[in-house]
């Protein structure tokens, strides 16, 4: 069980959040073509590695956020508020993750 | 059951207990029975170490081919020993004897045979092993059908009985915290947690055996420089003076998660007849230390399980441990010298070794001295061939390292084919493993964050036996009844007819011989499978691999997992407000959702459910309807978030006005709908289905925060709060006028689809919204959930006596089937749009974008022949169909479904049965006759609109 840092409420366990998945991409304007629509609805990266993901502190703050997250180590690297930009994510962090196979 | 006492008065002689030693209470004396035979031990005992000194050698019969099987260790890596006992606390099947304490009034039976574990008739089985070998069931069950033969199998399959009754044990669950956690409590682990706890770490040491010290309490050694009964004394007492420490003994870790969490599952309070309590802890640490110590490993040969055959280190600890000598004439089998270590232990401790047969020639001379000083017997570069016996060794056959083949008297055989570290919970935290060709075992490699092995669980297993160890010779592969796996009946056969059969990966070979399977979990098999795997396809152990271990290291009672979370507490019902009076009022109560509701009034239900749809049809009906969502979204961008979230246009809807909508999810399927009020200008009250509250609130914030996160608009979840009487009928507004305090409800102050709040005369605050599910006339007043009783009290006694007829859900969904108003999640699938079910001029007009906006635009999402919304009636007035029965084509003598009945009833209003459903390009089709069919049976119906009553809806807006 994960050891999620709720950027509210300090750290917690897995069992008080819930996971929204792979952080979906931009969503696009209406008029754009059924090819584009659907790859935003249905296809998602799955990395080997760092993943950005949507997570909600269900039971706790009730508020969502977004977490990178390594897939094969499960560490945890960053969390940020929906609207932020995506964290740099340097030196150690990132090749201990791309090491971490 | 507790027939202790009068058992005590018996004499039992314990013929296989040593004169003295041994860690037991001599002074004290526990009576037990063994498939209704007496028996006595000692406090201190394990189960098995009990029926070991009192000479039982044949405890149950292995799982597939019926075999006798006796103890083979004295752990929890036991696959022979399974019982199934009771010591007050109903049966418990499959139990470990190794890892049981023996408790006073204990019963313990054997498993797995028929009609007695020495007579069994299953052994028939054995005798035609030929006939079962691995993967058997996948070939032989499968003419003329599987299900000629299911019987017999599920019949002779598993282990054990499930228990009856009601569980006496209590569950609970713990959670934890420390800077570090070691895993076992052996001379490794306690050094740690003692250099830990000096520095003032906060120690948690968990130990899965009833007493602190592991290795030491068998294998005494010298540890700096003093005695290791000094040494262990001296620990306990100084890690017990700390407040920072927590010693737990008789809990077992048994799984490692992310994150350094752990479960552990605390026997310590299991042993009691009454007040039986296990807990199962959740712990998070910071470091883990782990020293489990090493499994050994058995020898191969022939007839290797037989009873009488055990591990070498078994033998050491029965004897030293329990004062238990398991046999009087031991004869070793080894490939190392930690097996030596042990039979000289046991032999200097009283049970007598003969002679010992090592795979190696090079034996080094101070075990050759050690043998000659106690008249043992030695014969190197030996094979062993063969043990004699059926129901106990009685002899063993080697091959001498000249050639010729010799035999061995003996009615115990020690093994040890060498030790593998028991690395499991290691690697269900992500730990990695290395195989180790000098030591033929795995070793860790490389340590998930905050873990660290130590002690045999690291390799190092000169650090516990003082004498160097040898390469262990990997026991060489010969055909015949040489057993892997004792538990699962896997021989070396087994594993050669996998190969031939191309199952090369050990993951594969697995699950097609269950080697490693069950109980033990293939602590003493695993590292043998792969091995004579490795040695079948021209692989090193290493190249071939282990499995992967998972949860739990040894079985953990499904009780103590799920805690509390049993009967009600699984999924705690919500009950209305109001419940105990619809009780008192006759109500049949049926699970909707997580709630408990009314079904109906009164045990008939079908005239029930007819008298209360007439009730509202004709006069008026009182319904419950508080479980109906409510979400109050409040701010100066609620009127344009809730316009992205509804198909329906949301910002032209008058304050005091209601709104009927729908929402869809982004694939544009339709997940909710209800009415919406617009309470002010910046207020909404969003209504939705019953039981769907939670996730559609979740679903609003998770766009709202993760999306329209500009938006400044508030949402909650108020669906609790108040409870709702809804009136329903032509005689709703005449009753409901009555309450003083009310606004005017004429049509034309109070149309249709209007909102008010306010407070009664007495002050009573309310919200009220006509709308109507059924059809008729009908009002839904809102009060705080505390006044439930008081406004349904009130509402009757305005009525009358008898003339406010409670309704349950059941009627309901028939007056609403009758308008043919879809039930979102019945009508509705996961494949169905707003424009599948009549929304697509609601879907076109509407400008802006919405949530599921863009998916309605697809081709596909506009086909012509999708399934589609319609009412249908059966030719035969009478005929019912359940919901879920097909709509059937038949053309050139092919049938396919084109959709299915979603909803159906009798209905009393008509006087015939009905239903709506969906099929293919249904909105094309009314009038004309299809089949439905439905368990064999073909009924013909008529496409209809899906309204069947009062179309023009004047009779809800009267
Ligand atoms: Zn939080």
């Amino acid at each position: 069980m994960l050891r999620i840092p709720c950027p509210f409420c300090g750290d917690r366990d897995e069992a008080e959040f819930r996971c929204g998945g792979e952080l979906p991409r931009e969503i696009p304007q209406p008029g754009v073509d059924d090819d584009a629509w659907s790859d935003y609805l249905f296809n998602r990266d799955n990395p080997k590695g760092l993943v950005h993901e949507r997570w909600c502190h269900s039971f706790g703050c009730n508020q969502w956020f977004n977490v990178v997250r390594d897939t094969v180590t499960h560490r945890i690297h960053a969390v940020y508020r929906p609207g932020e930009p995506r964290p740099a994510l340097d030196g150690p962090c990132a090749t201990a993750a791309k090491s971490g196979g | 059951m507790r027939n202790g006492s009068e058992v005590g008065r018996m004499s039992s002689p314990q013929p296989f207990r040593g004169p003295d030693g041994g860690r037991i209470d001599r002074g004290r004396t526990l009576a037990f029975t063994f498939d209704g035979r007496r028996y006595r031990g000692h406090p201190g005992d394990t189960l098995a170490s009990a029926l070991l000194a009192n000479g039982v050698k044949v405890l149950g019969r292995s799982m597939k081919l019926h075999r006798p099987r006796g103890v083979l260790s004295a752990g929890i890596e036991e696959p022979n020993a399974l019982l199934c006992v009771d010591w007050g606390s109903g049966l418990i099947p499959t139990v470990r004897a190794t890892a049981m304490p023996l408790l006073d009034g204990l019963e313990a039976r054997s498993q797995n045979c028929f009609p007695s574990v020495n007579f069994d008739l299953g052994r028939v089985l054995d005798f035609t092993r030929a006939l079962w070998p691995a993967g058997f069931y996948y070939k032989m069950f499968k003419w003329p059908d599987w299900r000629a033969y299911e019987w017999a199998v599920r019949r002779a399959g598993g282990l054990g009985r499930l228990p009856g009754g009601a569980d006496r044990t209590g569950y609970r669950h713990l959670n934890g915290h420390c800077d570090l956690l070691v895993v076992g409590s052996g001379p490794a682990g306690l050094g740690a947690a003692l250099e830990a706890a000096r520095r003032g770490e906060d120690v948690l040491l968990v130990e899965q055996d009833m007493e602190i010290g592991g290795s030491l309490l068998h294998d005494p050694m010298e540890i700096e420089g003093a005695g290791s009964d000094d040494w262990l004394a001296a620990a306990l007492a100084e890690l017990a003076g700390m407040d920072n420490v927590r010693l737990m003994a008789d809990a077992t870790v048994a799984g490692a998660y992310d994150h350094n969490l752990l479960t552990i599952h605390d026997r310590s309070a299991a042993w009691r007849g009454d007040g039986a309590v296990e807990s199962f802890w959740k712990v998070r640490a910071r470091r883990i230390v782990l020293a489990t110590g090493a499994f050994e490993q058995p020898m191969l040969f022939g007839n290797n399980d037989l009873p009488g055959i055990m591990l070498a280190g078994a033998v050491h600890k029965y004897a030293t441990r329990f004062a238990v000598h398991c046999g009087r004439r031991v004869a070793g089998v080894l490939n190392n010298d930690s097996g030596w270590r042990s039979l000289l232990a046991a032999h200097d401790n009283g049970t007598t070794v003969c002679a010992i047969v090592d795979t190696r020639s090079d034996l080094a001379p101070a075990l050759l001295d050690a043998a000659e000083e106690r008249g043992i017997a030695v014969h190197r570069g030996a094979t062993p061939l063969t043990a004699r016996g059926s129901f106990g060794v009685q002899a063993l056959r080697f091959a001498s390292a000249t050639g010729p083949v010799r035999q061995v008297d003996c009615d115990l055989i020690g093994m040890s084919g060498g030790l593998n570290p028991a690395t499991q919970l290691y690697s269900q935290a992500g730990g990695k493993l290395r195989y180790d060709e000098s030591r033929h075992c795995f070793v860790p490699d490389r340590d998930p964050e905050g873990w660290e092995a130590v002690g045999a669980a690291s390799g190092s297993f000169t650090q516990e036996s003082g004498t160097p160890v040898r390469p262990c010779a990997a026991a060489p592969v010969r055909t015949g009844g040489q057993w892997l796996d004792f538990q699962n009946d896997v021989t070396v056969a087994d594993i050669e007819l996998a190969v031939r059969e191309n199952y090369v990966s050990v993951e594969h070979l697995k699950r097609y011989t269950t080697a490693g399977m069950a109980v033990d979990q293939g602590k003493t098999s695993n590292l043998g499978a792969l091995t004579v795997l490795g040695q079948l396809t021209g692989r090193t152990p290493g190249e071939v691999g282990t499995t992967t271990s998972r949860p739990q290291f040894t079985p953990v009672t499904i009780g103590a997992i799920a805690g509390n979370r049993r009967g009600d507490f699984y999924s705690p019902p919500k009950r209305l407000a109001a419940h105990d009076w619809h009780a008192a009022e006759g109500a049949v109560f049926d699970d909707y959702g997580s709630w408990k509701r009314p079904a109906c009034y009164g045990p008939d239900r079908e005239a029930a459910i007819a008298r209360e749809v007439l009730a509202v049809r004709q006069s008026v009906g009182l319904f419950d309807g508080s479980p109906l969502g409510k979400i109050e979204v409040k701010g100066p961008d609620a009127a344009a978030f809730l316009d992205r979230i509804y198909v329906n246009n949301v910002l032209t809807l008058k304050p005091g006005r209601v709104r009927y909508g729908l929402m869809l999810n982004e694939n544009g399927i339709v997940i909710d709908d209800g009415v919406f009020v617009r309470i002010a200008d910046d207020h909404f009250l969003v209504n939705t289905t019953s039981g769907n509250a939670e996730r559609i609130c979740a679903w609003l914030e998770e766009w709202h925060q993760c999306e329209f996160f500009d938006m400044q608009v508030v949402q909650s979840n108020v669906t609790s709060q108040w409870a709702v009487a809804t009136l329903a009928g032509p005689h709703a507004r005449g009753v409901l006028q009555s309450l003083p305090g009310l606004i005017d409800l004429s049509t034309a102050g109070f149309p249709h689809m209007s909102f008010a709040r306010g407070r009664l005369a007495d002050g009573m605050p309310y919200r009220l919204q006509r709308v109507s599910f059924s059809g008729e006339q009908s009002y839904e007043l809102s009060v705080p959930s505390n006044r439930a009783v008081p406004i349904i009290e009130r509402l009757r006694a305005a009525a009358g006596p008898g003339e406010l007829l409670p309704i349950g859900v059941e009627a309901l969904m028939v007056l609403r089937t009758e308008k043919g108003f879809v039930h979102v999640g019945v009508d509705t699938d996961g494949t169905t749009n707003p424009l599948d079910i009549g929304f697509g001029a609601v879907v076109d007009r509407k400008r802006r974008d919405f949530i599921g906006a863009r998916s309605l635009a697809r081709p596909n999402d506009r086909r012509a022949d999708r399934r589609q919304l319609v009412g249908f009636e059966p030719l035969d007035a009478n005929a019912s169909v359940p919901a879920g029965a097909h709509f059937v084509a038949v053309s050139n003598g092919t049938r396919r479904s084109e959709g299915f009945v979603t909803s159906a009833c009798d209905s009393p209003t008509l006087g015939r049965t009905i239903g709506i459903g969906l099929i293919e390009r249904g909105f094309g089709r009314k009038g004309e006759e299809v089949l439905v069919y439905d368990n064999g049976r073909n009924t013909p119906v008529r496409i209809v609109d899906p309204c069947f009553y009062d179309p023009a809806g004047e009779r809800m807006r009267a």
